[in-house]
């Protein structure tokens, strides 16, 4: 086995009295997906929160891409590679869709102020790649229509799909969808399917996923790790899990 | 319809009557040591029945009234149609280089007193674009803005009084010394949020003017300081004699001397650095830092989720904004020649803000426009001195009430992808 891409052990996180993560083990390889699963308020978001640098975990340690990045502040995290997106849409509304791409390609933009004053040749190029590479990923989602309408005027799916492109510009190694699926009718959940598989296949994407649509989990994950009150329960394919008691009786429900 | 507002016209017809008839209609004479009570004329009663009548009248057909207006196409819709044009690129840079050939004509068809109001009105300009950047564009509310303009202006008294540096130098180093205000002053303080952050630069602003007030050692304190040298054109300078070592205007160019044109030289320097701002402004909005700002405004947690780091971002819009309020402040001072902690009160800021959000947040066009009417209004409404707050206040009262977003809204350049 190579290395892994993100590497968590004994991953805390306390608020005041409440221990919200308690001990959280997780092993991303590179080119895999990975589910995060567990009833309402396990703290699969906390895991999150704390994994992206928005939380100082209260313990443990976390290894991305071989460096530890706990106590990184979140931007810092980013700009390593370790892109998410939240429960609720976060666009920019009012920007337009192509602006909302151009913005998350701010640290591989040209940003010395002179440069963009007088438009120096090199400003012209990182304006020009930067571009492309918005028209490239909005073609690849489909939102090649829409590119210059305010993403606001989208509809819920199409604003979905919109993050991800927006995190797919940024180049990243690692990506982290909080229930992409929310909200989704089941054709979108198919294509959001299809789009997700095809970004591990092709573009050799890692993702990190929050998921409660056991069906697109279960169809789509290498790995499933279970969380439940906080605590690591199981992980393991997703064969595994469906066979695990403790899952079923947690999380699961008997069949 | 108008059987419903039968009732409530009558009501107000007759509240009209009893108050303007009480108001106007008696009065109050000392007679010696008695009070009388007189009744007025009876013009008096015809103007109150003419007032009763139209409120009468006004409240029983409003509801028709506002149907003819709204189906009337004219008057309210002139500002968007405004921003049609601005949206077509040729249209709009017609519209500016028409704006700009007027304003550069300006002092040759004007006289000295308009020419000198409208150098006013380019320095609150060169203000309210300066704020904008903070307010309108990286949505950071600035109460002390006024404290940069300080620094600007006694930057470049102080070292022309102490270092005798010349106006263009000095116009650098008071951009550069208010920048770094402005770097120093957000380091710490753009962690805060909205309100929190408007109270600190609020103070920010009051220390500024405290400190020159009492560093009368350095500052001379409230007696301010004097004698600041006016800007020079390639060292020609516009007075009647040339002080030494230096030349006259009017004596290189061959011309009798005019103070007018000193008063033309300094409209059109602020002209000069109102177009350099806007030139700035303009390019700054295309660029990925604008992009930021807007971003930042509209959503931080994502921008910090995709890489982007909130307090760099917005340090720089403060920097930016701050080197701005220096140049106007260098230039106000080189114009007055003598400048005093008074000139940089509260009320300053309160100005440029409300030339801001007059303006419309993040608007050029707007500001420009804001700036012309609050400069302007004060100066027409000169006869009613007491009540130019009250108007003041009125206006703003109305504006939230019906235009909230500002005159002309902004409409930031984006770039658009070809489908």
């Amino acid at each position: 086995m190579s290395r892994p891409l993100l590497e968590v052990s004994g991953l805390t996180m306390r608020f005041g009295g409440l221990l919200a993560v308690d001990g959280v083990q997780l092993s991303v390889q590179p080119g895999q997906i990975v589910s995060m699963i567990g009833p309402n308020g396990a703290g699969k978001t906390t895991v999150f929160n704390c994994l992206t640098g928005f939380y100082k975990p209260s313990g443990g340690k976390i290894i991305f891409d071989g460096r530890e990045i706990q106590g990184l502040p979140g931007f810092k995290v980013a700009r390593r590679g370790m892109i998410r997106t939240f429960q609720h849409v976060r666009l920019f509304s009012e920007m337009t869709v192509v602006e909302n791409l151009l913005v998350a390609q701010h640290q591989h933009m040209n940003t010395s102020m002179l440069a963009g004053l007088f438009k120096t040749p090199g400003y012209r190029r990182s304006e020009r790649e930067a571009m492309e590479r918005a028209a490239y990923w909005l073609k690849r989602t489909n939102l090649h229509e829409f590119a210059n309408r305010p993403a606001n005027t989208m509809s819920y799916g199409q604003q979905r799909r919109l993050e991800i492109a927006r995190c797919m510009v940024t180049q990243p190694k690692l990506l982290m969808l909080d229930e992409p699926a929310a909200g989704l009718n089941p054709r979108e959940t198919d294509d959001l399917k299809a789009l997700i598989a095809e970004l591990r296949d092709n573009h050799e994407l890692t993702v990190l996923l929050i998921e409660h649509d056991m069906k697109l989990v279960m169809s789509i994950s290498d790995q499933i790790v279970v969380i439940n009150q906080g605590r690591p329960l199981a992980a393991g394919t997703p064969d595994q899990i469906k066979q695990n008691p403790d899952v079923i009786k947690a999380y699961l429900g008997e069949t | 319809m108008i059987r419903t507002n039968l009732k409530p016209a009558v009501i107000s017809a007759v509240v009209v009557v009893v108050l303007s008839g009480l108001l106007m209609g008696v009065r109050l004479n000392q007679d010696g040591t008695n009070l009388t009570l007189v009744g007025a004329g009876p013009d008096v009663y015809w103007k109150i029945a003419i007032a009763a009548a139209f409120i009468f009248f006004y409240n029983l057909f409003r509801d028709h009234l506002a149907a003819l207006w709204k189906a009337m196409p004219g008057m309210p819709k002139t500002p968007v149609q405004l921003i049609e044009a601005s949206k077509k690129p040729i249209l709009r840079r017609l519209f500016w280089c028409f704006l700009i050939a007027l304003a550069i004509l300006w002092p040759f068809i004007s006289n000295r007193g308009g020419t000198d109001l409208a150098t006013l009105v380019l320095i609150y300009v060169m203000l309210g674009l300066g704020l904008n950047i903070v307010v309108g564009l990286a949505g950071l509310l600035d109460l002390g803005y006024v404290g940069f303009y300080a620094v600007g202006a006694y930057g470049y008294a102080l070292l022309a009084m102490y270092f005798d540096v010349g106006f263009w130098t000095g116009l650098i180093s008071a951009g550069c010394l208010a920048a770094l205000f402005g770097f120093l002053l957000g380091f710490p303080v753009l962690r805060l949020r909205g309100d929190y952050l408007a109270i600190v630069t609020l103070g920010f602003g009051e220390i500024i003017r405290i400190l020159l007030n009492n560093m009368t050692w350095l500052t001379n304190g409230p007696n301010g300081i004097g004698g600041i040298p006016k800007p020079t054109l390639f060292g020609l300078e516009f007075s009647r004699k040339a002080s030494e070592g230096m030349q006259t205007f009017h004596e290189f160019v061959g011309i009798d001397y005019s103070s007018e044109h000193r008063v033309m030289f300094l409209y059109l320097l602020a002209l000069l650095l109102v177009l350099i701002t806007l030139f700035v402004i303009n390019r700054l909005l295309r660029m990925p830092i604008g992009r930021a700002w807007e971003a930042l405004r509209e959503d931080e947690i994502a921008c910090r989720a995709l890489g982007i780091n909130p307090t760099s971002v917005k340090l720089g819009a403060f920097t930016i904004g701050a080197s701005f309020a220096g140049f106007a402040g260098c230039f106000f001072a080189a114009r007055q020649g003598f400048i005093s902690p008074e000139s940089f009160t509260f009320i300053e800021s309160a100005i440029i803000l409300a030339i801001v959000v007059l303006g419309g947040m993040g608007s050029q066009i707007g500001i420009i426009l804001a700036a012309i009417i609050m400069t302007i209004l004060p100066e027409l409404a000169r006869e009613f001195n007491e009540y130019r707050m009250l108007l003041f206040g009125l206006m703003m009262v109305l504006m939230m009430i019906w235009r909230p977003q500002g005159l002309l809204p902004m409409n930031r350049p984006h770039l658009e992808l070809r489908t």
